[in-house]
């Protein structure tokens, strides 16, 4: 089934190579950090993890929101979703490469990551991030294949298959609570150590990969036979839309805790991602744009006339997804280490080299996401002619 | 560097040995400071400190830190200089990059969460010297994925610069600010300086993380650590666990502040005022 992945129109090229192009460059900018070590990158005593681990964060969200998909259609049977659910374990693929990517540039001693499973260690959040990590991206293979692959032969999926699927549901789930875990079990970061912190992650997971796939589903279907039933993409932008709601509700519960409490530690990331502090207010604009991005874009998703045309609904879930890609891909990490312990401030900004890292691990994830689909429309395409 | 690979594990392989009989080196230098009956102790975690200690390990390091002594600034300059040359620690120009394993900060910024604007001039004004706290219940060595970090018997909070494979989770875990991540590479400026560097400690590469070891090395050779050498009047270290020591016979004296202890992960250094 791969080799259908190199046949191509001359604009899939072109997309494949750009992509390379992109990579390479973030390639070479990655061996100039391994030889000069992460001191090439905006990070600093205080703000000791930046936009690779913001990144990460928000990734694994990405893969976990296929799962949105799959428990209507797995638990539910339903079968507007049969023919998309691939599509979403797909992006969970994509989504979760790229989160092992940004690890591995994040880590100062990267030749010696293979420690973690050489001193497995069990009271540290990262082990079980390791394992789910890593676990899903093989769940996800194994479904997202063999599914296709019996699609392709015109037979049911095969009964060994079924487990695995079913695994995937908690696994979903599982991926993006460990990762929250990482933050919300540290004492001392007042922005992280709050329980909604999971409950918040998986709202945003499940608005944020969804967003992706609507985007994906109707760029698809402009370059390819391929067609999904409208019914279907509705169904997944209402999913979008409630689950928006929820992570803003969630939000919402952090302001008031900290605000009404006047606890200074609980108010003071708030005050500077949302207002400034102390004159420090980098992340202002872009917090603010992303709040304003989210209401927009369940304003949209929430309006029926408005959800049913494509230019709106394109608008409504790429708000959503900019919005939680800069709150949670960007403000939850640098938020958490400002104020630093000693309550003085510090701030961030990504180097040139480490963007490029970032985008070029964005452009592996494309090119993983591309080979996919490309495989995923030659079925369909097959499917729909006979 | 002036220390190659077989010197250090010369070194090291001396420094095992001698960590061994740890014991003997501790009642040769810090008499009455650690109960001569054992000197591992039962790593139970959560007990420890004030008054608790006898259902506790057998040893219990810590340091208590006479700021009032510390208004002769000198003092200060000492101590750092001395951990410095001790563990060749590299100076770099930019705050970003910093390496500190014992440095000097405000009332303010050393206790925060205890905000007094009506605080005295004179505490206000002094300078606390800040070093990793060697936690009872240490935030770094829980989350560490690779136990780079850890906690000895006797308290000591140790790093492993071999382990560590750089993701810093400790720094975010740490809530002391209390540790430091090579970003580049350390030589570089200490080649720049031309330090003479200290042959009987290794330097690091860059990628990992370091802190205050408590000196280590040196307890485990039977010497005082590098701080408490330079100043032993400002730096009073010994065995917590021992109600007879002569850091319990302080703390009984004085008055004495520790950092964030509504945390719970019961620092070892204490600020005598």
């Amino acid at each position: 089934m791969i080799e259908r992945a190199l046949k191509g129109s001359p604009k899939y090229w072109g997309w494949v190579f750009f992509l390379l192009a992109v990579i390479s460059v973030g390639f070479m900018c990655y061996l100039y950090q391994l030889k000069n070590g992460l001191g090439i990158t905006g990070m600093s005593r205080d703000i000791s993890w930046g936009v690779y681990i913001a990144q990460f964060t928000y990734f694994v969200g990405v893969a976990a929101g296929a799962v949105m998909l799959v428990i209507p259609k797995y638990l539910h049977h339903y079968q507007k979703y049969a023919k998309i659910v691939v599509f979403g374990e797909f992006i969970a693929i994509a989504a979760v490469t790229m989160c092992l990517l940004f690890i591995i540039v994040d880590i100062g001693q990267p030749m010696r990551m293979l420690n973690v499973l050489l001193h497995p260690t069990p009271h540290s959040m990262l082990f079980y991030d390791m394992i789910v990590l890593n676990g899903y991206l093989a769940i996800n293979i194994i479904v997202g294949y063999n599914t296709l692959l019996a699609d392709k032969k015109g037979l049911p999926c095969p009964g060994w298959v079924k487990p695995f699927i079913y695994l995937s549901i908690p696994w979903a789930i599982s991926i993006h609570t460990v990762t929250a875990f990482l933050y919300a079990g540290v004492p001392g970061r007042h922005l992280w150590l709050t329980a909604v912190m999971a409950p918040r992650f998986l709202a945003s997971a499940f608005a944020a990969g969804p967003s992706l796939l609507i985007m994906l589903l109707l760029f698809v279907q402009k370059v390819s036979k391929f067609r999904v039933d409208p019914e279907a993409i509705q169904s997944v932008a209402k999913t979008v839309c409630y689950a928006m709601i929820v992570n803003v509700f969630l939000m919402f519960m952090e302001f008031f805790t900290a605000y009404y409490s006047h606890i200074p530690g609980h108010i003071a990331p708030l005050e500077y991602l949302f207002f400034g502090l102390h004159g420090h207010d980098s992340l202002v604009g872009f917090m603010r744009f992303s709040m304003l991005a989210g209401f927009v874009g369940i304003g949209i998703l929430l309006v029926p006339a408005l959800r049913r045309q494509n230019g709106w609904l394109i608008a409504g879930v790429a708000s959503v997804f900019i919005a939680t890609l800069i709150d949670k891909g960007v403000g939850l990490v640098i938020g958490g280490f400002i104020p630093n312990p000693f309550e003085t401030i510090t701030e961030y900004s990504a180097t040139m080299p480490e963007i490029m890292i970032a985008i070029s691990i964005w452009a592996v994830g494309a090119l993983v996401l591309t080979i996919l689909y490309k495989l995923a429309l030659s079925v369909r395409e097959e499917q729909q002619i006979a | 560097m002036s220390m190659d690979r077989r010197e250090f594990l010369k070194a090291a392989g001396l420094s095992a040995v001698a960590g061994l009989g740890a014991k003997g080196a501790f009642d040769l230098f810090m008499p009455g400071d650690v109960d001569a009956s054992e000197h591992e102790g039962h790593s139970e975690h959560g007990e420890g400190h004030g008054g608790m200690a006898e259902a506790g390990p057998k040893v219990r390091l810590a340091m208590a830190i006479d700021v009032l002594q510390l208004k002769d600034h000198s003092k200060v300059d000492k101590i750092r200089a001395a951990c410095d040359n001790a563990h060749n620690i590299p100076h770099w120009d930019s705050k970003d990059d910093e390496i500190k394993w014992i440095w000097e900060d405000e009332y303010e910024h050393v206790f925060p969460d205890s905000h007094n604007e009506y605080l005295a001039d004179e505490v206000r004004e002094l300078p606390f010297l800040l070093m990793c706290n060697h936690c009872d219940d240490p935030p770094c060595a829980r989350v560490c994925p690779v136990e780079a970090t850890f906690k000895r018997p006797d308290g000591i909070v140790a790093q492993d610069y071999h382990r560590c494979i750089g993701c810093r989770f400790c720094m975010a875990a740490c809530p002391y600010g209390s540790r430091s991540f090579n970003w580049f590479d350390p030589r570089i400026p200490l080649k720049a300086e031309g330090r003479k560097l200290n042959p009987r400690f290794p330097t690091r590469m860059r990628g990992v993380v370091e802190k205050c070891n408590f000196c280590v090395e040196r307890l485990a050779e039977g010497k005082k650590p590098a701080c408490v050498e330079a100043c032993p009047d400002v730096m009073i270290y010994g065995n917590l666990a021992d109600p007879n020591s002569k850091i319990r016979k302080v703390l009984r004296e004085r008055v004495s502040l520790r950092r964030k202890l509504e945390l719970g992960t019961k620092p070892s250094v204490f600020y005598l005022v």
